[in-house]
């Protein structure tokens, strides 16, 4: 089968984003993921399947099957401006490892045409996975959101092992890693925490970059519309302090941190 | 690398104070000019017209009140107050004089005006009766196209009741020679006339009013002088008194005799930007390559010490802040379409020279911090934009977008180096180019352009097809087929351009008419002097002295007439789903909605008046049942359920300005009925018309002149701004919106076009974000759009300077071509900003 005619589900192709990775970018949201984290701010990406949200009334079906080539249609439009800018095409999601043939193949189409590749993700697939999709990366933005990992698996339904296993094995491969934090408060916003983090990142090969990544409530109108309680609604958007104390502490290691992406 | 700007330069306190001053009052309305005019024509009756302007400019340069405001360091004013204005009856007067009353209260653009000076106005204004330019051009109109306008296709009104402007003057030449150095180029082709010549008398003429001009400059120069020697006596603060002795030895010298400094250079520039706007009310006198034709007194002074960077930068400054000095008063309806007090005096930095190399020097970067600086609207500050454009010098220019006010507007030097070699300019003129009051390209000092000339609602040709050129009873366009013969998209393509081919003639009409009319009563001997080949050829720019001669009227609506021929070759012509009756019927019945509220408070204030007039008694019931009885649709029930259908219908349809191939191959059709036909007119002073794209903010009262679009557009409501799609309808972001627009024909269009984007301030955060602005521009301008420009503003923050508009009084949106305070724009231009799509990358 042609790359071009695989198939894989989307729910959104967003143009002109330049907050994940390199330049101006276009993003691919891949349906389905393993981790449940409390905060997300895409739940609609969660389930594989197909869905239905109800925005107080008016029903979206969210979700959509397509082929690489269709995809890479889309992607190719702003091609001019990643030249430009140093852009190019960033797979997010739901995880796109999740769907490691639609995902290796757009990734692979990509590199095709000379467009620049990256991938925010949380790595929590199985080592064959990772091997078959970081090749074909120029960035990856990988999360680490807690080093306990009961914790770990308390907000986020999934333990860390093999994240940070994956997290080595990526750094190991030679790849350009940035490590990204959501810093979301009465979960890992202390600066034992973050701590814990930068230290575990900065032993990985590689790594130079660590974003902390403010988290902010702009989902959980989507938890209502999906007929899902937003567990988190009475947490609030850390203050500017206390990221910048947080960025301090990331700055004390041999990392170069920033707040936001 | 050619400069040495790094990061910024300190702003100082004068500036502060100097933009103080500038806001302490009120704009006024000053007679000082049109009392002395007057009393000059008076005694000059029967004289050649020539002559006669040169008099009378003579005679006001000696006469009219001169004064050195606190601070200034440039000095030079038109009017005794800051931000005021002088009149000009020669063009036109009558409207002036119906709204003396009523311009102080006026919505757009409001001038105080006291009551002597309207005494004074009114005793001059009599005298000028019949002999206007606008009343002159009426008279050469088709009666055609006087129907034309009275039912709102076009208007030219610009250089209707105004003096042209539009045109960049060899400011360089009188840094280099001044005037007295013009003055002998004059007296020189004065001696190689022969009285046996068969243009003697003309040439001969000409030649002395230039003679008579450039002295009336030297000696207003020498009043200032005088002033500032006086004014150092009695100072007792000694820094200023210095300060005043060194403008009396500026004044002594420039712009008589070429500059020896920097600073000199500056008074220079100065008092020939003033002096042409003296000479008449044209705005969009545009000063240009200022960083070039500036920077060899800058680099002298600074190589030999006498500068500093930061005392350069201080001049400049004080330039910007005599940029924004000038003002003008337009008649209500034009003050409309230009709102924001805005004078369009386009100063343009980097870019090629004329050899094809980067011209970016330290003045490109410190133009872009003098707007940092003073913040003020004035100058329209452009920057060139090229592939070999340094990045730095792009960023500088982004981190001013980034503050909002608007400016600066971005132009392609790869579109519009290539438009002008079209035109058969030389490659060293196109390279040279400058941009003219909003968009418009020309090569500087060669060319009379009559950019702006009318505005062209493409709309109004539309709704001319579904009732066979029938507007309000009257037959205004071609009469083409009823909309039941028209059966083919191809057919109704067909009527739409008979519709347009016919009104552009009578816009043509109208331009040539007005233009005959300057160059026989308004000929402009200082602003011709300055314009190369005018003292070669010995005729003023009126004339066709200019090397390149052009006409401009622009175009606009596109985004809805592309949009509308969408929906009709859809729900029309394939999927047959509404037939063009319907859509008649729909148009005509504003597809069942109220009519917009600014419309229906408007008619309804003119219907209360008219019955108040009567003797009827009008109190708050009665204003309120006539405001029901204009607004609110008659439409019954099912009418309405009906055509809410079909608005539906209308709504799911692809959209321009969403990066989609055949919606955006249509606009560039669409555009074509405009610029194709344009082309083939030439103009009194032999020269062609030439297309441009864009609105200034016409786009608002005009759409206020059409009825309901095809496009589902509703009645009264503003028309799409320049090229740039229809208000809300681009829904995938910036670039998909770019590469929809790069898609029309941007060559054509050699006027120019204009592209509006809005930008939130979280898309230009940090230095990312100014990279990825930069490469938004430069990925637009690699398709070869020709211009863009930026609102970075939230829409929040609009909202409340809508409700509080004394904390904003200071807030700077980009309008059209241009920036203005956004609060003292009319509440439903304000609207329209506010409507405009929200571009965030966040």
């Amino acid at each position: 089968m042609q790359l071009t005619e695989v198939k894989g589900r989307i729910f959104d192709i967003q143009r002109f984003s330049v907050h994940d990775g390199p330049g101006i970018r276009t993003i691919v949201f891949l349906k389905g993921c393993r981790l449940r984290c409390r905060w997300c701010c895409n739940p609609e990406s969660q389930e594989y399947a197909i869905q239905e949200m109800n925005k107080d009334g008016k029903i979206e079906v969210v979700g959509r099957d397509v082929t690489v080539g269709e995809v890479i249609e889309e992607v190719l439009k702003d091609r001019i401006f990643y030249a430009r800018s140093g852009g190019g095409l960033t797979l997010s999601g739901g995880e796109s490892m999740c769907q490691p043939d639609f995902a290796a193949a757009l990734l692979q189409e990509a590199h095709a045409h000379g467009i620049n590749t990256a991938i925010e993700t949380t790595a929590c697939a199985s080592a064959e996975v990772v091997d078959r999709i970081i090749p074909h990366v120029d960035t990856v933005l990988m999360d680490i959101k807690h080093i306990n990992s009961e914790k770990h698996k308390a907000f986020t339904t999934q333990p860390n092992e093999l994240i940070l296993q994956n997290a080595k094995r990526i750094a190991d491969s030679g790849a350009n890693l940035i490590i990204r934090v959501p810093v979301v408060p009465g979960f890992n916003d202390t600066e034992q925490e973050i701590r814990a983090i930068a230290e575990f990142a900065s032993g990985l090969r590689n790594v130079k970059h660590l974003h902390l990544l403010p988290y902010h409530a702009f989902g959980s109108d989507k938890y209502r519309w999906l007929g899902r309680d937003y567990t988190l609604s009475d947490i609030k958007t850390p203050s500017d302090e206390q990221m910048h104390r947080l960025l301090e502490v990331v700055n004390e290691t041999r990392l170069y941190g920033q707040i936001g992406g | 690398m050619a400069w040495n700007f790094k990061g910024n330069l300190p702003k100082t306190d004068r500036i502060t104070r100097l933009v103080d001053g500038l806001f302490a009052g009120m704009p006024q309305i000053e007679a000082d000019r049109a009392v002395l005019l007057t009393e000059s024509y008076k005694q000059t009756e029967g004289e050649p017209i020539v002559a006669r302007r040169a008099k009378a400019f003579a005679h006001i340069l000696r006469h009219i009140p001169i004064t050195i405001r606190p601070d200034e360091l440039i000095v030079g004013s038109s009017t005794k107050q800051p931000r005021s204005c002088q009149t000009f009856p020669e063009f036109s007067y009558e409207w002036l004089e119906a709204e003396l009353d009523t311009v102080s209260t006026r919505s757009a653009d409001p001038f105080t005006i006291s009551e002597e000076t309207k005494a004074a106005l009114r005793s001059v204004h009599p005298y000028w009766k019949g002999k206007t330019t606008s009343e002159r051009a009426t008279a050469y109109m088709a009666p055609e196209a006087l129907v034309a306008i009275d039912h709102n296709i076009f208007t030219p009104g610009n250089y209707f009741y105004n003096g042209v402007g539009h045109v960049t003057v060899d400011y360089g030449k009188v840094l280099k020679i001044g005037f007295k150095g013009v003055r002998a180029e004059a007296e020189a082709a004065l001696a190689k006339c022969s009285v046996g010549d068969g243009d003697y008398v003309r040439r001969n003429q000409f030649l002395n009013a230039v003679i008579l001009s450039c002295d009336a400059v030297c000696e207003y120069a020498a009043r200032y002088a005088e002033l500032a020697r006086k004014m150092a006596q009695s100072e007792v603060n000694v820094t200023r008194r210095l300060e005043l002795e060194q403008i009396a030895r500026n004044c002594d010298r420039v712009p008589a005799n070429g500059a020896t400094s920097f600073y000199e250079a500056c008074q220079s520039f100065w008092f020939v930007q003033q002096l042409i706007q003296m000479e008449s009310s044209g705005h969009s006198i545009s000063p240009g390559r200022f960083d070039q034709y500036m920077f060899p007194y800058y680099e002298a002074d600074i190589k030999s010490g006498k500068l500093t960077m930061e005392a350069a930068q201080e001049l400049i400054d004080c330039v910007w802040i005599k940029l924004n000095d000038l003002n003008k008063c337009r008649d209500a309806a034009s003050a409309e379409g230009f709102a924001g007090y805005s004078m369009f005096q386009n100063l343009i930095c980097g870019g090629q020279d004329a050899n094809g190399l980067d011209a970016t020097n330290d003045l490109s970067f410190m133009c872009i911090e003098a707007s940092m600086h003073v913040h003020l609207p004035q100058p329209s500050l452009s920057v060139r934009v090229w592939n070999g454009s340094p990045h730095e010098f792009l960023i500088k220019a982004a981190e001013l977008t980034r503050t909002g006010i608007g400016l600066p507007a971005y132009y392609n030097d790869e579109v519009i180096i290539p438009q002008l070699l079209a035109h058969g300019e030389t490659m060293e003129e196109a390279r040279d180019y400058n941009i003219i009051g909003c968009v418009e390209p020309q090569s500087p000092h060669k060319t009379e352009g009559w950019h702006d000339s009318a505005f062209f609602n493409m709309c109004r040709p539309l709704e001319l097809v579904f009732t066979s050129g029938v507007d309000n009873g009257v037959q205004v366009g071609p009469q083409t087929p009823p909309v039941e013969y028209l059966t083919t998209f191809e057919e109704f393509f067909t009527a739409y351009k008979q519709q347009m081919e016919y009104l552009i003639a009578l816009m043509v009409n109208a331009d040539n008419a007005i233009d005959v009319a300057h160059a026989e009563l308004c000929p402009l001997p200082l602003e011709s002097c300055l314009v190369d080949d005018c003292i070669a050829n010995g005729k003023p720019v009126q004339e066709g002295g200019a090397r390149y001669n052009y006409t401009g009227p622009q175009g606009f609506g596109i985004a809805n007439v592309a949009d509308a021929l969408w929906v009709l070759k859809k729900l029309v012509f394939e999927q047959k789903k509404y037939t063009l009756a319907d859509f008649r019927d729909a148009m005509r019945d504003n597809y069942g909605k109220d009519m917009d509220s600014a419309m229906a408070q408007k008619l309804t204030a003119t219907v209360a008046k008219q019955a108040a007039a009567q003797g009827a008694t009008i109190g708050e019931a009665e204003i309120k049942a006539i405001y029901r009885e204009i607004a609110v649709n008659k439409c019954s029930e099912s009418q309405k359920i009906r055509y809410a259908t079909m608005l539906e219908e209308i709504a799911k349809l692809d959209k321009f300005g969403n990066d989609l191939h055949e919606v955006d191959a249509m606009a560039r059709e669409a555009a074509y009925t405009y610029t194709r036909p344009l082309t083939q007119y030439t103009n009194p002073r032999g020269g062609v018309y030439q297309a441009g794209l864009y609105p200034v903010s016409a786009n608002v009262p005009l759409g206020a002149q059409t009825g309901a679009t095809p496009d589902g557009r509703l009645a009264y409501t503003p028309v799409a701004d320049g090229v740039s799609p229809a208000a809300g309808r681009d829904v995938n972001g910036p670039t998909a919106a770019a590469n929809s627009v790069a898609r029309l024909d941007h060559f054509i269009a050699s006027n120019g076009t204009l592209y509006n984007m809005k930008f939130h301030p979280s898309a230009l955060k940090g230095r990312a974000g100014l990279d990825n602005f930069v490469s938004l521009v430069r990925g637009y301008f690699d398709q070869k759009g020709s211009h863009m420009q930026f609102n970075v503003v939230s829409r929040e923050t609009l909202l409340d300077a809508q409700a509080h508009p004394e904390n904003y009084k200071s807030l700077v949106v980009r309008v059209a071509g241009y920036s203005a305070l956004f609060t003292t724009l009319s509440k439903s231009l304000q609207d329209d900003i506010i409507n405009r799509t929200e571009q965030g990358g966040f």
